[in-house]
């Protein structure tokens, strides 16, 4: 009997403890989820609050009562917004559709294509992988600059098109179909371009969306290459514009309407990241790294 | 140790909109005596292993109680419950080796039972003997095979010595010969500790060898417990009557009319006292005597010579199974010639069991 | 068989091209550039040939301070994000209720314009003479008087740096910790439990060894990335970064070869090899601690 009243001490012990411990962990969590989304939420507030508004608050208000739109709109008028937002979306695209016309012939004769050389070249590759852009880059802009090519768009896209990670990533996925649809294929006389297009690719599709939303992240939030070759505000992208519009923006220091334009930078990035929420996460876990 | 279950459930609540709560076990009563091992059998999902969950409380029952002898240990945590535990996959530290394993348990212990370096490795090597593994100790898991990963796994769930023993399909990853051995080791060490314990398998064949006594379950609900020989010979249902025995029992649809029993056009037996209905006929691949004069006919469809015995394969129409295997000694091969195109059979009556039709109980008889 | 062999480096030609191009090229090219004395960018001449470039840009104060602030930025935000991503991990791993939000939550900062919510850190800690921010009033709670954290002293400065990085590499890390983590299969846990381990010794003793190989491998490519820091450092310091105190070797290196200070490929080239070879040492000197301590299959 005195065991069983000694269990039911060690029963309520390790119930309190449970729960003393889910709490400090839902706190810990709730938090850091805090910390997280108050920069955002903080620059929507902003972008809503007047100009007038916000410079008249000695004490920064965590809530606004007049929400305006006015910064919107003068995010899109006083300065080119826009203009670095087709710019953006110019280089986004072409970038990315460029890379994948790249890589993904690389990738398919890494896989499927025997030739004299092919792990020497590969491995090759590989080792490209651990060379920092920095190392390169220097060159790259003397090369542009001496092509004549700063400020167009060849000169921005062309060095930012190739990624040996992404080939890798691809060769890994292309390996996984058996070699006997493509003896089949083989067999039934398709040749060997049909075969990538046809067969492998849409077999491949969720890693090849994946590549495209890594990559379309990586062309939109790209700063140094575009800073580096560009210095017409007409060929600006939207991390060298908010920039510019930081230093040089409305005429006088507008802060509501420079997070306006942070929030609209913002926006697509966050749209796709919702929608593709699942792909982009396990895309980055295989070793994507910011930067 | 003995261990009481009483009225034990688990119950998962419904998940997204389709389908209600889920049962896992219904229901469970059964007292295991001190020292005996007891086989948990049936089929995958049937929860075997969540009644073995909740004995060693990594799961919580949503009814009914569980007592270790006189002390109820229903909501108790598992580390105060004093059991141990083999994982289907041994659940070794892959970073650890053998000794460190074994020694893992020990390393938990608190307050007075803190015991010494020394103490712990000598209690991690009594263990280890136990099993025979002890010229092992310092590899590491990867670089055992797995019937050893399967003795360190059980020296593990041993050398804290517990109260009860609990073995999670301890022997499905292991190949045919090694499952044998194993088995057989496994009862050694159970009756060399004398150890309660309960043992989790889908392998009816595994579980009669060596259990005591064996707990069949389908759906979560108990359909049996008993001897493995008692519940083979006096199966209450048609469930366990095809659960249990290789070859599989032979069923087929059948009648009672006018006090005898029809497979078929075939009277194969005269059954007393029973009214007239429709039933299952479930007969032992042992319980065939093939004879010319036999009742029951079917169409020959071959012979399997096995050395010890030979099986007579046959088909009739009125089976469930494709193809019935009858086992008869190889000293009475010449009883079947193998030209003929059908074979019949005289039965044996206490190797026929009757169920009924529509609950698949098993209806009681006694021949004339 | 031959025809073969052709196809195959047609598939090829196109990557091969642009890499060579722009990766095999420059990389031989930045060897050289780093060696030559004087050369000129316009006349593309120069006077000749040694370590000139290199010991310049050693001896340059800009360069010495951006070392100290990349330095300073490594060791503070690799092993405290380290820290906290494991911290966040083991918390998320631990409850089921709201786990897929909280994890949609903290990837946010993956997915968004380093220079766009640079700039909201930057006017969250700003002090102006309109308003002393909202870092400030926080201070103001605890009774601290207020800071310029943005063109004020150099510890203030630092500290926003710091923290905008460790809020940037935050959701890198904790997704691969939660996924090492989630890799862990239950029946260790339920073993250890069955034999009454503490959390703290379960920690320590399996989930610990279990992680080390993604432990390492987030320590090594945070120290890559942290001395690759640049632009949060613009974000929030805009880019006269010299001028702030807060360059970083990235920085320099940018700022040698473009813009109001450029023009020096040479000394670019000349900081970018000593960035490399400093974290090649940092990374072997990583990888044979790796060696040592981590637990392999």
């Amino acid at each position: 009997m005195n065991r069983n009243t000694d269990y039911i001490r060690i029963e309520r012990k390790n119930k309190t403890k449970n729960i003393a411990f889910k709490v400090v962990i839902y706190l810990l969590l709730a938090f850091w989820a805090f910390v997280v989304l108050f920069p955002f939420y903080w620059m929507i507030l902003t972008s809503l609050k007047s100009y007038s508004a916000y410079n008249s608050e000695y004490i920064p208000k965590l809530f606004t009562t007049s929400p305006t739109i006015q910064n919107y709109i003068d995010a899109f008028t006083a300065v080119p917004l826009g203009k670095y937002f087709a710019n953006t979306l110019i280089f986004t695209v072409a970038t990315t559709a460029l890379m994948l016309v790249v890589i993904v012939p690389a990738a398919f004769a890494f896989a499927r294509l025997d030739f004299k050389g092919k792990n020497l070249v590969f491995t090759l590759f590989l080792a490209l992988m651990m060379i920092p852009s920095e190392l390169v880059i220097i060159t790259n802009y003397i090369t542009i600059t001496t092509l004549d090519l700063r400020n167009t768009f060849p000169g921005l896209i062309l060095p930012s098109v190739t990624s040996v990670f992404y080939i890798y990533l691809l060769k890994e996925n292309f390996e996984q179909i058996p070699d006997e649809l493509y003896y089949a294929a083989k067999v039934d006389g398709t040749s060997d371009f049909k075969y990538m297009m046809k067969v492998m690719l849409p077999i491949c599709a969720p890693t090849v969306v994946t590549v495209t939303i890594l990559k379309v992240i990586e062309c939109w939030n790209s700063y140094v290459w575009p800073r580096l070759v560009t210095d017409d505000a007409a060929y600006f992208l939207v991390s060298n514009g908010i920039q510019e519009i930081r230093e040089n923006g409305f005429g006088r220091e507008n802060i509501p309407a420079m997070m306006a334009a942070v929030v609209v930078i913002s926006v697509p990035l966050i749209v796709l990241f919702l929608i593709f929420r699942n792909k982009i996460m396990a895309g980055v876990a295989r070793g994507g790294m910011k930067g | 140790m003995k261990i009481i279950l009483e009225n034990l459930t688990k119950k998962y609540p419904a998940r997204g909109k389709k389908g209600g709560e889920v049962i896992a076990v219904n229901d469970f009563s059964f007292e295991i005596p001190d020292g005996e091992l007891i086989g948990l059998l049936g089929p995958s999902g049937c929860g075997k292993s969540t009644t073995l969950n909740l004995i060693s409380g990594l799961q919580k029952p949503t009814g009914g109680k569980i007592f270790f002898g006189e002390d109820d240990v229903t909501e108790l945590p598992p580390e105060h419950r004093g059991v141990g535990l083999v994982f289907q996959n041994y659940a070794l530290y892959p970073h650890l080796t053998v000794l460190q394993n074994i020694m893992f348990p020990l390393e938990n212990l608190k307050g007075k039972n803190k015991l010494s370096k020394e103490d712990m490795k000598k209690r991690a090597y009594d263990a280890a003997k136990l099993v025979q593994i002890e010229d092992y100790m310092e590899r590491r898991p990867s670089e055992l095979s797995g019937g050893q990963q399967q003795r360190v796994a059980i020296a593990r769930a041993l050398v804290k010595m517990p109260r009860v023993l609990l073995l999670d399909e301890p022997l499905s990853n292991l190949d045919a010969r090694l499952r044998l051995q194993t088995r057989e080791e496994i009862r050694r060490i159970q009756k060399e500790t004398g150890i309660t314990t309960v043992f989790v398998t889908h392998d009816q064949e595994e579980a009669m060898s060596i259990s005591d006594r064996i707990v069949v379950m389908k759906d979560g609900v108990v359909q049996q417990i008993g001897r493995p020989q008692d519940v083979y010979d006096d199966p209450v249902n048609l469930f366990v009557a095809k659960f249990l025995g290789t070859p599989p029992i032979g069923v087929y649809k059948g009648e009672i009319k006018g006090g005898k029993l029809y497979i078929g056009e075939d009277a194969v037996l005269s059954v007393k006292k029973l009214a007239d209905r429709k039933v299952y006929v479930a007969i032992r691949p042992e319980g065939y005597i093939p004879d010319a004069k036999g009742a029951l006919h079917s169409t020959l469809k071959g012979v399997e010579v096995m050395g010890r015995d030979i099986s007579i394969l046959s088909e009739n129409s009125a089976s469930e199974n494709p193809v019935i295997r009858s086992i008869i000694s190889a000293d009475s091969k010449n009883a079947v010639n193998i030209t003929e195109k059908t074979v019949a059979f005289a039965l044996k009556p206490h190797k026929v069991f009757l169920f009924d039709f529509e609950t698949e109980e098993r209806i009681p008889f006694e021949t004339v | 068989m031959e025809k073969n062999q052709n196809k195959a480096w047609l598939y090829l030609l196109p990557a091969i091209l642009f890499l060579a191009v722009f990766m095999v090229y420059p990389l031989v090219d930045v060897f050289i550039y780093s060696f030559e004395e004087g050369y000129n960018s316009a006349s593309q001449t120069y006077f000749g040939v040694g370590t000139y470039n290199y010991s310049y840009v050693l001896h340059d104060p800009y360069f010495l301070q951006a070392i100290k602030n990349t330095l300073i930025l490594v060791l503070i935000t690799v092993p405290l994000s380290t820290g906290i991503a494991l911290l966040i991990s083991l918390g998320l791993s631990a409850i089921k209720p709201l786990r897929k939000l909280f994890q949609t939550v903290y990837f946010l900062p993956y997915v968004t314009n380093t220079l766009a919510v640079g700039m909201v850190f930057m006017i969250l800690f700003k002090k102006t003479p309109y308003t002393d921010g909202f870092a400030n009033l926080l201070l103001s709670f605890i009774g601290a008087g207020s800071i310029d954290f943005i063109d004020g002293p150099y510890w203030a400065k630092m500290l926003v740096l710091c923290i905008y990085t460790v809020w940037i590499v935050m959701p890198f890390k904790i997704l691969v910790l939660t996924s090492a983590l989630a890799s862990v299969k239950e029946d260790y846990y339920n073993a250890a439990r069955i034999d009454g381990t503490s959390k703290f010794r379960i920690f320590y003793k399996i989930t610990l060894p279990m992680i080390s190989p993604m432990l390492f491998y987030l320590v090594i490519t945070g120290f890559i990335g942290a001395f690759k820091a640049y632009s949060d450092a613009v974000a929030i310091f805009g880019t006269n970064l010299n001028a702030a105190e807060m360059n970083t070797i990235v920085g320099y290196i940018y700022d040698m070869l473009y813009g109001d200070s450029g023009g020096y490929p040479s000394y670019a080239s000349a900081a970018a090899i000593i960035l490399f070879v400093i974290v090649l040492t940092i990374t072997c000197i990583n990888l044979l601690i790796r060696k040592k301590y981590v637990f392999n299959k």
